[in-house]
Parts: C-alpha cells; sequence; structure tokens
C-alpha cells in the first residue's frame, strides 16, 4: 500500500477513536466537520479538477437538506430512503440547472449558477405551507438507531468515508483525467474530439448528488434546518473552505473545513467578531499561502526532501 | 381585483425610479471596475454601506453648518473614494497577476473586514438622519404626495450618467479609459502607466459607491447588512444591462427598479423570485446582457 493511503488509514482510525475523548464538544466539532468537509470536496470537483467556479453549490446541499427532512417530517419516510431521495434530488437539480449553466464560462457560468441557487432559495423562503419559509423547518426527527451524538457521528464518519473513497475513484478515472484535461484547457480538448460540455454535465451531477448528501445529514445533525442554507453567503462560505484547504490536493478542501469550523468555534467564545477574524484570514492566505493550507505543506515537504 | 387608479401607479413607477437611480449609481461604479480591471468587486456594497454610515457620522461633524447635509455627502463619499483607493494601490493590484479567483476572493474578505468594522464603530442598531432642510417637502402629482427628495435623486441619476458618458467619449482621460478596456498591454506600450490608472478606475468606482451610499442615508435605514444587500441587486442589474455596458447599467437599473417596485404590487410573495428568474433568463439567452458586446476571447 502506498504511503499516503497507510496514513489515510490512521487518519480514519482516529477519527473512529474520537468519541473515547467522551467529549460532546469534539463528537459535534467532528460532525460539522466530516459534513462541511463532504460539502467542500464536492464542490471541489467542480472548482479544483474540472475548473468550473460554482457560485451557487449552497442549492444542491439545501436541496439535500430539505428533501430528507420534509419526506421524514411530512410524509413519514423511512430514514434509508429519504436519505437516498436527498442525493438523487440534488442529482437531478444539478442536471436541470447545469444543463443551462454549462453553455456560459466563467464569470457568466458563475453568475447563473447564483442566479439558479437564489431562484431555488427564494423558492424555499417564501413557500412557506411546505418549508416554513423564514421561521425554517424544526424539530426534525431523529431516524432510528440513530439517536445518540455518538452513533449519529459514526453514521457520519462512515458515509463520509465512503463518498470520498468513491469521489477519489472518480478522479483517479479515466472519467476524472478527462475533468482535469477540460480545467488545463477547454478548447483544446474540444480540438481533440471531445464533447466538453458533456463532461462539465457530469461533472457538475456528480458535484450536485454529493453535494445533497452532506445536506441531508446537516439537517438531521441540527434538528432543524433554515432557508439560509440556499443563500449566496453559504455557496461563498464553502467556496472559502475549498481554496483555503487547497483546491489542487484532493483533501485540501477537508482541511480547509476542518481548519475554518475549528478556529470559528474557538473564535466566536471569544468574540462576537468572527467575520472579521476570517477575512484578515483569508487576506493573509490569499497574499502568503496562495496554494492553500496543503498546496503550502506539500511545497514545504518536497522543500525538505530535496535537501535532505 | 380592483384596478388600482393612475395616481398611485404613478407613485409607485416613481418610488420604482428613485430606487434605480440608487442602483445605478452603485452598479455603474461596479461595472467600470469590471469593465477596466477585469475583477467583480463584491465590496462594492460594503463601500456603499460606508457611504452612508460616514454621512451619518459627518452629519454630526458639520450640524451647525447651513448645508451640512452636503458637506456631508461631500466628504462621505471623497473618504471612501481615498479608502477604496488605498486598498486596490497596497492590495489589491498585487493580485493582478493570479487567477481571477484570487481577486473575488479577496474582495470577499473585504466585505467580511469592513462589515465588521462598521459594527465595531457603529454598533448593530439602526441609524438615521433627516433629509436636507431645503427639500424636506413634498410635491403633490395628481392627488398624491411624493417626497422633494426622491424627485431630485430622479433628477440626479439621469445628470450623473449624462457627466459620465460626456467623460468617457469627450476627454482624453475618457479615451484612455475606454482603450483600457480594450487592450490593456497595448496601451501599456504606448506609454500610459496602467497600474496607476487602475488605482483612479478603483477610486473612482468606489466614489460612485460611497455617493449612492450617502445619497440614500436620509431615505433608508443605516443597518449592518445593507452591503450584502445591494450588491447582489447590484450585479443583477449589471447582468441585466451588460457586465461593461455604461447604458446598458441605467437599463438594467431601471427594470429591476420597476420589477421591484410592481412586483410588490402584484405578486408579493414572489417579486424576489421574478428578479432571479430575470436574471437567469437574460444570462441564458444573452449571456452578455441586454446592451453588452459579447467577449470576443
Amino acid at each position: 500500500m502506498p504511503r499516503e493511503n497507510w496514513f489515510l488509514v490512521i487518519i480514519i482510525l482516529c477519527l473512529a477513536l474520537l468519541p473515547m475523548s467522551e467529549s460532546r464538544f469534539y463528537i459535534f466539532l467532528g460532525t460539522d466537520i466530516l459534513i462541511m468537509g463532504l460539502f467542500a470536496v464536492s464542490l471541489n470537483l467542480l472548482l479544483g479538477y474540472t475548473g468550473l467556479v460554482s457560485f451557487g453549490q449552497a442549492a444542491y446541499f439545501g436541496i439535500g437538506a430539505y428533501t430528507c427532512a420534509l419526506l421524514m417530517k411530512k410524509a413519514s419516510v423511512a430514514f434509508p430512503i429519504a436519505f437516498a431521495a436527498a442525493a438523487v434530488f440534488g442529482a437531478v437539480a444539478a442536471l436541470i440547472i447545469g444543463f443551462f449553466c454549462i453553455r456560459l464560462t466563467k464569470i457568466y457560468f458563475a453568475m447563473l449558477t447564483l442566479a439558479f441557487s437564489q431562484i431555488v432559495w427564494a423558492i424555499v423562503f417564501k413557500w412557506n405551507s411546505l418549508t416554513g419559509g423564514d421561521n425554517g423547518l424544526i424539530g426534525i426527527p431523529f431516524p432510528q438507531h440513530l439517536d445518540s451524538p455518538t452513533r449519529f457521528y459514526y453514521f457520519t464518519l462512515f458515509v463520509v468515508v465512503l463518498s470520498l473513497f468513491l469521489l477519489r475513484k472518480l478522479v483517479n478515472s479515466p472519467l476524472g483525467r478527462m475533468l482535469t484535461t477540460i480545467r488545463e484547457n477547454p478548447e483544446r480538448t474540444e480540438f481533440i474530439g471531445i464533447n466538453v460540455k458533456k463532461f462539465q454535465l457530469i461533472a457538475f451531477m456528480i458535484s450536485g448528488f454529493f453535494s445533497a448528501i452532506p445536506g441531508a445529514l446537516f439537517g438531521i445533525f441540527n434538528h432543524s434546518i433554515f432557508p439560509d442554507l440556499l443563500f449566496w453567503s453559504h455557496s461563498a462560505e464553502v467556496l472559502i473552505m475549498t481554496i483555503l484547504g487547497g483546491m489542487y490536493s484532493f483533501f485540501g478542501p477537508m482541511v480547509g473545513a476542518a481548519v475554518i469550523l475549528y478556529l470559528r468555534m474557538l473564535v466566536t467564545s471569544y468574540t462576537q467578531y468572527w467575520p472579521l477574524i476570517m477575512g484578515t484570514i483569508l487576506t493573509l492566505l490569499l497574499f502568503f499561502f496562495p496554494g492553500g493550507i496543503l498546496g503550502f505543506l506539500r511545497s514545504q515537504l518536497t522543500f525538505l526532501k530535496r535537501n535532505r | 381585483m380592483q384596478l388600482p387608479d393612475p395616481s398611485f401607479l404613478l407613485i409607485q413607477c416613481l418610488s420604482g425610479l428613485t430606487y434605480a437611480m440608487f442602483l445605478f449609481l452603485i452598479a455603474s461604479g461596479l461595472s467600470l471596475i469590471f469593465g477596466i480591471l477585469r475583477v467583480l468587486n463584491f465590496a462594492h456594497g460594503s463601500f456603499y454601506m460606508l457611504g452612508a454610515y460616514l454621512t451619518y457620522q459627518f452629519v454630526s461633524y458639520f450640524i451647525n453648518s447651513p448645508a451640512y447635509f452636503w458637506w456631508a455627502v461631500l466628504f462621505a463619499s471623497v473618504s471612501v473614494a481615498l479608502i477604496g483607493g488605498i486598498i486596490e494601490m497596497l492590495l489589491l493590484s498585487r493580485l493582478y497577476v493570479r487567477e481571477e479567483l484570487n481577486q473575488l476572493l479577496f474582495t470577499y474578505a473585504l466585505v467580511l473586514i469592513l462589515g465588521d468594522f462598521a459594527k465595531i464603530i457603529w454598533g448593530t442598531g439602526q441609524l438615521s438622519i433627516s433629509r436636507p432642510a431645503i427639500l424636506k417637502g413634498a410635491v403633490q402629482i395628481f392627488g398624491q404626495y411624493f417626497p422633494e427628495y426622491n424627485i431630485f435623486i430622479i433628477l440626479l441619476g439621469p445628470g450623473i450618467a449624462l457627466l459620465f458618458w460626456l467623460i468617457m467619449t469627450h476627454t482624453r482621460w475618457g479615451r484612455i479609459i475606454r482603450a483600457a478596456a480594450l487592450d490593456r498591454e497595448m496601451l501599456g506600450t504606448l506609454g500610459v502607466n496602467v497600474s496607476w490608472l487602475f488605482t483612479v478606475v478603483f477610486t473612482i468606482g468606489a466614489w460612485m459607491a460611497g455617493l449612492g451610499g450617502a445619497l440614500v442615508a436620509p431615505i433608508a435605514a443605516i443597518v449592518p447588512g445593507m452591503d450584502v444587500e445591494i450588491i447582489i441587486s447590484a450585479f443583477i442589474v449589471v447582468v441585466i444591462g451588460g457586465l461593461g455596458s455604461f447604458w446598458g447599467t441605467l437599463l438594467g437599473a431601471v427594470i429591476l427598479g420597476q420589477v421591484i417596485s410592481f412586483g410588490i404590487l402584484v405578486l408579493p410573495r414572489l417579486s424576489m423570485v421574478f428578479i432571479y428568474i430575470l436574471m437567469a433568463v437574460v444570462l441564458i439567452l444573452r449571456p452578455w446582457g441586454l446592451l453588452g458586446k459579447p467577449l470576443k476571447r
């Protein structure tokens, strides 16, 4: 087994042992990081691997959260079915929206994903009878057998590890290589006879699928969901996690999510001015570590190796 | 449904136009910066918010002067312009060599930082100032009252548009700015100091946002969060009108102002959805906007 995989096994083992700490704080934080980390990695399939700046990824996260919660709360659907439906809904929504978005490039693509996510947000916000509007959906039932934070943590860990395993297989597959080729030079890829739009749409759909999964988990984790989850600033937040961690490495976004969520937990207990701290960190990072945290660590590592 | 009487519709249309003029001021600065610097400035809403807060601040300094409001507007908008210019010169200019995403993120970081600064300095409560003395009254239009201040804003908008158009088409600076939008490398080789030009353009853009905020202060609540609220509307305006197109921005602002003003009457619960649908439809059918030109790259 390559060294990187050993490293991953150790991290997963550590995460599996985390509930032994008996600390509700760490179990809570761990669940949060796993959920947002998967969301960031899903976004990065578009951002880092395909070169598409989606500014409306919160829409699919929100669709996943609302689908799962509404099916369980209003239709009393069993959790596994509601959970699967959430992911499928996310993928279908991404397929429909992506169909229009991939026709555009660069800034226009970002703007259209933003417009669509705001449409979905406005519908959720205004459709009081179904979604509860501004008041959100509260009292989402805990699924059977997952009724303690520790159990839910293990379930989240299982889902996230499985999803990351599949995503990693995907980016290392011929399809993943194709997406990277498109990122590097869409025009050239078109010239060698590849249907660029088709592959971009596939990436968009897969990203929607894997963004809806953490959304569904998030709703159950918090017992409640609000339209804010779909607002553009939530899309911006996950974009920041992704870039902060490093968009050119697979686990970078996960690291970004962990760092931001941990810091937020730490800072908000001292001051209410978290956005100020976050903005400052972001600025420092942009100027001093343009490759993100993981990108920086990797370059340091190769530097050390060369000097040995 | 009973048909509303025409004078009411006219008033509704006029208040839509007032809002449109603010949108125009902010969005044209945004569009100018994007057209020349190729940076989508998220912090533009923050400049607008700073303009409003600083006007409140300067009003309290100049309260003894008869024209205190106008002095406050002048000082506030110029201060915002200076803040914008300094940020561009010291920070943003270093990011031009990087990917576009880095510049976008930096302006977003500014939104977070400036938003919290405003909260630290002016608190989270709602502030307000009164309208200037000479425009305190209201005029009667077909039996309905409409504030004089709003009329002033509706007249000021096209005035500024015209002035800007004249500067852009008839002066040397205007020519240089238009040339920079087309080919900045060529402009540099012809001996124009492009990095200085970028600073000037960013400063003018920030000034327009600051002016918008200063002028909106007497008729809107000055609150934290007015920055993120306006920036999305400004994005919609430039997208509908065409990124980098000046008259398109005016058209987009007028359309959005009317959609908001009448949408609330017809379908109050769906007016917000309409705006985003409008934006999506324009992007799908004419990504370069109603009056913009398609990029040839």
